[in-house]
């Protein structure tokens, strides 16, 4: 592998506390030396990249992602759901296992991270938590971990069960892998007959959809928190996906404070939309949890800007066309937000909430590797993965969903005006995107 | 820093809600939001003219133009009486409904609207148990789409036939209403009537006074109770909006279950008064529901708690409403949230409102067919209507 240096960027790192003009030295997929600018001596055949004026930074790692193969690979493949994380700056993602059959099983871990399957960037699978998805049967974690799983998650749907949660909490500590909750008792939202469409509310009402409510997603969340509690003995990780409420984000602030490991991600769309963004119907803001009132996007701003939230992750969910151009009742929920996520979080969080730079690319970075135990990756310390992000901090740019990587253009978010534009996404020392050669 | 109410840390700029596209074509009806009082105003003189017209050259309306009826629900009423308005117009119709068409093998909305587009279609008139599916319909085709009821959210040519019927017995002068079907006391008025154009009459013989012009006033001071299960109701969301607009209070009126708190926060002017006594001593116009089993699902209710406190007896009306008008969007079911008594009695207007529906849809079909096609948000064509054709 050729030897890459990245001359005269502006060098973020805050997991390393770096924030400064540097050039960096990549050898063989590491970060070999960072240096002052013009410091480092290029051996022949050291490719050069020209980062002047641009922002360099650990890869990002999105800890929550649906890549949909095995089983819907007319939404998105490995291949094509890496190539979007590439183009939106991401060098890791951990792919949930509700594909199908759902990956609950060493061999399956397994055959996600193979070659063949022409992965852009790392993926890390995050492993059934149940035998099947059904909440019912643990899998084995230990296995699972030496795998490859980075976490276990029945995504998609709840371990609604509590001893079953108990028991996976259990056996997570002692593999030393986090059990990520998809908070949501189905009890209340999936009524046959009269499945939720969107958040609870007067806009629900109004539309004539039946409601989620924020209780179906805190009352969860509180009793895996009751959970890990009582078996504190045992350190348990439990972490809340797709946080959507105050109620829970309350929950988990208190169990943080007792000193419990309790960690919890939000998504853009979750911290941007409201359930007025329906609009009349619009099937590309129907997503689960849904997108919820003023009041809890409020909620959640302020909980990032606090620290209170441990990431930011996209829940990436592809669909194909005509199964969002349906009824709202009929329509999958989901979001794709792999190219949209830096450009987002850039746009609201750092430029109009004036969250300091290193403190949003910790939320994409160094704060999911911590979560997930990704040793050596979301820092640019000498000696880590060559993962990292080259991109030009003040370029504006729109997005084009149906333009972007992903096989999927489900996005709430056509249209919007992003900032921060990726110049090159480098994956352990290979440049996975190139914005100038990218088609 | 001054303490404000709310204890806001940061002040943040957030994204904005995009203004909705819809609708793509200024003849659709979709919601009876979209309808401007103007609108409104121009739809009730059309259907009086309509109605007044000679059917012969009213039948030249709207001649072998194409209308689909596209109905994914059963239907009684709302079906036959657009079917007979489009026939009164002249126009060709063809129903296709879910049970004996290719959705039944899986055809999607958009699909079969394509289809029905590519037949020749010049309007559908769509009747669909999701919310939402007009909006879905009308992106997808563009042509103009009538919403007949979707799912529990709207059903805009019910409200606006309800609004025509309590019309038909409000006199604007003194703000009260009588029983009778009173030709000669308030309808709105037949503009083309006044201006001279003859139109023997189907219900009337002579053009009645003039509310030319529905305003923010016009039913101030009314109350009007929804009564039963308001949570699945689409007729009870279209009476809620639209009736405020023009002045009147609505008061909301069930259990819990069929009426959450929240129903309140729809839209300005809505109450709730959970005591159906309380509710009737106050209103003028009472509209009652029926309990949409098809809906209820997981929903627990105990049918003779029900009635007990909800039903709309004799006794009830007499005691608290004796001359109010009683309203209902049928199907009725007697014995349950209504009595035979009283819907047969002199204060029912249940019939009379079907009557209304055929000359609504035909006003409204009329507008559909007539509309230029690009949305605008500006009034109705001045030709539209009958222009050269009657």
């Amino acid at each position: 592998m050729t030897a890459l240096i990245i001359r005269g960027g502006h060098l973020v790192d805050p997991a390393a506390g770096i924030d400064a003009l540097k050039d960096i030295l990549l050898k063989e997929g590491r970060v070999a030396e960072i240096a002052a600018p013009g410091k480092l001596k290029s051996a022949n055949g050291t490719q050069v990249l020209d980062a002047t004026g641009l922002t360099v930074a650990p890869g990002l790692i999105d800890m929550h992602v649906h890549l949909r193969e095995p089983g819907q690979t007319h939404k998105e493949t490995i291949a094509t759901g890496t190539a979007a994380a590439a183009a939106g700056g991401f060098t890791a993602v951990a792919a949930m296992p509700n594909t199908r059959p759902p990956n609950d099983s060493p061999e399956a871990t397994r055959w996600m991270q193979a070659a063949d399957r022409n992965a852009s960037v790392r993926v890390f699978p995050i492993a059934a938590a149940t035998r099947g998805l059904k909440g019912e049967t643990i899998n084995d974690y230990a296995a699972l971990k030496s795998a490859g799983a980075v976490a276990v998650s029945d995504d998609g749907l709840p371990i609604l069960k509590e001893s079953v949660m108990r028991e996976a909490l259990t056996a997570a500590a002692r593999a030393g892998l986090a059990v990520i909750q998809h908070a949501e008792d189905t009890r209340l939202t999936q009524i046959p007959g009269m499945t939720a469409a969107m958040n609870a509310g007067p806009v629900a009402f109004k539309l004539g959809l039946r409601g989620w409510p924020n209780e179906a997603e805190s009352s969860i969340v509180e009793r895996d928190i009751r959970l890990v509690t009582s078996l504190r003995e045992a350190r348990p990780h439990l972490h809340v996906a797709h946080i959507s409420t105050a109620a829970a984000l309350n929950a988990v602030r208190q169990a943080r404070r007792s000193g419990l490991r309790v960690t919890c991600e939000v998504t853009p769309h979750h911290f941007l939309l409201t359930d007025e963004h329906v609009g009349l119907y619009d099937t590309h803001a129907k997503v689960c949890p849904p997108l919820r009132s003023a009041a809890d996007r409020e909620a959640l701003i302020e909980a990032i800007l606090d620290g209170v939230v441990d990431a930011i992750a996209t829940d990436h969910a592809p669909h194909a066309v005509h199964e969002k151009e349906v009824e709202f009742d009929l329509a999958p929920n989901g979001i794709i937000g792999l190219e949209t996520a830096l450009g987002l979080s850039l746009r609201w969080l750092h430029r109009e909430w004036k969250m300091p730079l290193g403190r949003v690319l910790s939320l994409l970075s160094a704060q999911p590797a911590a979560l997930l135990n990704l040793k050596g990756r979301g820092t640019l310390a000498v000696g880590s993965f060559a993962d990292l992000v080259v991109f030009d901090p003040k370029a504006e740019w729109t997005y084009r969903a149906h333009e972007g990587k992903s096989k999927s253009h489900n996005s709430p978010f056509d249209g919007w005006t992003m900032q921060g534009k990726v110049r090159w996404t480098i994956s352990e020392g290979r440049i996975a995107y190139d914005a100038e050669s990218a088609g | 820093m001054t303490p404000t109410a709310t204890p806001t840390r940061r002040q943040l700029h957030l994204p904005p809600v995009p203004a909705s596209p819809f609708p793509y074509h200024r003849g659709s009806l979709l919601s009876i939001q979209d309808l401007t009082l103007e609108d409104l105003s121009h739809l009730l003189a059309r259907a009086t003219a309509l109605e007044n017209q000679d059917p012969l050259p009213r039948a030249r309306t709207l001649a072998h133009r194409r209308i689909a009826l596209l109905f994914y629900e059963s239907s009684t009423r709302t079906r036959t009486s657009f079917e007979l308005a489009a026939k009164s117009l002249g126009a060709d119709t063809a129903l296709v409904s879910n049970l004996s068409s290719s959705i039944e093998k899986g055809e999607s909305l958009k699909d079969t609207g394509l289809t029905l587009r590519a037949l020749g279609a010049e309007a559908i008139i769509l009747r669909h148990n999701c919310s939402g599916a007009p909006w879905l319909l009308e992106a997808a085709t563009r042509l103009p789409v009538l919403n007949a009821g979707d799912g529990m959210h709207a059903h805009p040519t019910q409200a606006l036939l309800d609004l025509r019927t309590i019309l038909a017995h409000f006199d604007p002068a003194t703000k009260t209403f009588h029983l009778e079907y009173d030709k000669n006391s308030v309808i709105l008025s037949d503009r083309s009537a006044a201006q001279g154009v003859e139109g023997p009459a189907s219900l009337s013989s002579s053009p009645a006074p003039v509310i030319d012009q529905l305003t923010p006033e016009t039913l101030s001071g009314v109350t009007v109770a929804i009564v039963g299960d308001i949570l699945h109701s689409r007729v009870a969301r279209s009476n809620m909006l639209l009736l405020p607009r023009l002045g009147a209070r609505v008061l909301l009126c069930g259990p819990p279950q069929l009426l959450p708190e929240l129903a309140a926060a729809a839209g300005p002017g809505i109450s709730i008064e959970r005591n159906l006594e309380a509710a009737l001593g106050q209103s003028q116009a009472v509209m009652m529901l029926r309990i949409q089993a098809e809906r209820l699902a997981g929903l627990q209710l105990e049918l003779e708690e029900y009635k007990a406190a909800y039903q709309l007896t004799g006794q009830r009306l007499a005691a608290y409403a004796p001359s109010a008008l009683v309203l209902h969007p049928g199907p009725i079911i007697r014995g349950l949230e209504i009595t035979a008594g009283v819907a047969d009695g002199p204060q029912s207007l249940i019939l009379e409102q079907v009557r209304h529906g055929v000359a609504i849809r035909m006003a409204v079909l009329e507008r559909a067919l007539t509309a230029s096609s690009e949305n605008s948000t500006g009034t109705l064509p001045a030709t539209a209507g009958n222009g050269g054709r009657a």
